[in-house]
């Protein structure tokens, strides 16, 4: 079944402006926490059950959003799902174009990934070249049943053909604006900005 | 700098502390079916030994292949080189081959400085041993092992830890640049020999000195024991083989003396029944074969560092640690590689 994105209920601008940098809020923390609620079951209803399920976080924020999503996910099925994460650092099609860069963890699940059906989960879908960066990296570690994408903000302007299964919130956005996605276990709160 | 890695003391701490997190990153390549990134995909390197090796020319070798560089060895044995081809000569080869990095060992102690220096080539040049100096990844490696063993947990380092580095200090390049880099990184080196295998000068290298092993291996948590380099020996150091051995040498009684989460390094080649006996070499507390393991997750990440993006990511004083995130805050999504 197609994934539905039903966007979310548009917060009103505020104008959260606290400090020079902030710019507008565009999800706050129950905000956020209900758009990965909904991720966490439209993975279940894709997959039909968590089984053979693996959520492998892109570093650092796509990490801990997998880890969020398998919390709920065990809320919902009383299962613990595997959780990993894939550094794709080395594979990145502009590896040559700044200065070499500090590498992130990459933890792979006792169980692998052959056979298994991977959701990729990153915070913010531009390019699309992180994830084909990934594809490529989860190439050397096993072969996959599926590999699905999970993504907390999808702001459009693709430079390949790659799209998110799992959308937390379509964000149209001109390419002079940035997103930030601000986390509790990295940042110590929970939000996105544009500005 | 730092396009080369010529001496352990070129690099700051916190060059040292990115080498040793990426090696940490990197090992677990080892424990997967495909033990290969493609990050110096077409990029050439070249390991130019001069000098007999086993480990570190290997070790290099299987760094570069992991991480996807055309690979070219050169030893000095089956080449020009023993027709008494110059090593500018040598080089300026190397340069017309393309190299872009260039792994060398060299009986001559400044070989590789030179090598770097007098713009004979724009490769750059990791020291891989030359003479009696230094030999940097050897001292990466060893604080990696250590830092494995000692302080496992993410963010502890090896500050206050004490290292002993025993035996043939005079001609050991290894415990040079293990001094250097273990300084930098906060432990505290004593080194333990015969006077008359101590340099000259080592008051001024930071470390303290002993010539009583007995006094020092229970206060310490790592020792490591350097082999006697009686090739590099044209004069009579100490009077036998057995009274070294007796007063120098590490077996199973001197063991017995560490703390239980001392740990037993040598860089090797060792001689068992001199410097170690065989039951020290391959007990529990030894780490000698992981060494040579841990060697190439460092070597990839030196390589990596060096020749991976468009210029190096060891640098003094610049920030460049986590470029991509985390340094400036949250993510931001207007980098073109944040997807």
């Amino acid at each position: 079944m197609p994934p539905t994105q039903p966007e979310l209920a548009e917060q009103p601008d505020t104008g959260s402006e606290t400090g020079p940098d902030t710019g507008r809020t565009v999800l706050d923390a129950r905000d956020l926490s209900r758009a990965l609620t909904r991720i966490s079951h439209e993975i279940l209803e894709r997959n039909r059950g968590s089984r053979d399920l693996v959520l492998l976080g892109i570093p650092t924020r796509g990490v801990h959003l997998a880890h969020r999503i398998a919390a709920k996910i065990s809320e919902v099925e009383g299962i613990d799902v595997p959780v990993g994460s894939l550094d794709v650092t080395m594979y990145r099609d502009d590896l040559r174009m700044r200065p070499a860069r500090a590498l992130l963890p990459t933890e792979i699940p006792p169980g692998g990934i052959d056979d298994k059906t991977v959701v990729l989960v990153d915070d913010v879908l531009y390019s699309g070249r992180t994830i084909r960066a990934a594809l490529d990296a989860m190439n050397d570690i096993g072969r996959p049943r599926a590999v699905r994408l999970a993504v907390l903000v999808d702001r459009g302007h693709r430079d390949l053909p790659i799209r998110a299964d799992f959308v937390g919130k379509n964000l149209p956005t001109s390419t002079a604006e940035s997103v930030a996605v601000r986390l509790e276990e990295h940042d110590g709160e929970d939000s996105v900005t544009i500005r | 700098m730092k396009k080369h890695l010529l001496s352990a003391a070129d690099l700051t701490r916190d060059d040292a502390e990115l080498i040793l997190e990426t090696a940490e990153e990197l090992r677990s390549l080892a424990d997967r079916p495909i033990k290969k990134l493609p990050a110096l995909r077409g990029r050439t390197i070249v390991n130019l030994f001069f000098e007999d090796s086993t480990r570190t020319r290997i070790s290099f070798e299987a760094a570069a292949k992991r991480l996807s560089a055309d690979v070219i060895n050169f030893s000095a044995k089956g080449s020009s080189l023993s027709k008494g081809e110059s090593l500018k000569d040598t080089a300026l080869t190397l340069e017309a081959m393309g190299a872009d990095a260039v792994v060398v060992r060299h009986w001559a102690s400044g070989a590789p400085h030179n090598l770097a220096n007098a713009g004979w080539s724009r490769s750059s040049v990791i020291n891989a041993g030359d003479g009696t100096h230094e030999h940097p990844t050897q001292a990466l490696l060893d604080a990696f092992t250590m830092t494995r063993h000692l302080a496992p947990e993410k963010g502890q380092g090896l500050d206050g830890r004490r290292v002993a580095i025993v035996g043939d200090v005079l001609h050991s390049r290894v415990a040079r640049s293990n001094a250097l880099l273990l300084h930098t990184l906060g432990a505290e080196v004593t080194l333990v020999a015969p006077p008359t295998l101590l340099p000259y000068g080592v008051d001024s290298w930071n470390v303290q000195t002993s010539y009583d092993l007995d006094a020092v291996l229970p206060k310490t948590d790592v020792v490591m024991m350097l082999r006697v380099q009686r090739e590099r020996m044209n004069a009579s150091y100490f009077p036998s083989v057995r009274e070294y051995s007796r007063r120098y040498g590490l077996d199973a009684r001197r063991m017995a003396t560490l703390q239980d989460h001392a740990i037993v390094m040598h860089p090797g080649p060792m001689i068992r029944g001199m410097e170690i006996t065989a039951d020290v070499a391959d007990s529990e507390r030894s780490v000698i074969v992981e060494q040579v393991t841990n060697g190439v997750a460092v070597r990839m990440a030196v390589l990596y560092l060096l020749l991976g993006g468009a210029e190096p990511a060891i640098t003094t004083g610049d920030t460049v640690p986590e470029p991509v995130e985390g340094s400036t805050g949250p993510t931001t999504g207007d980098g073109e590689n944040d997807a």
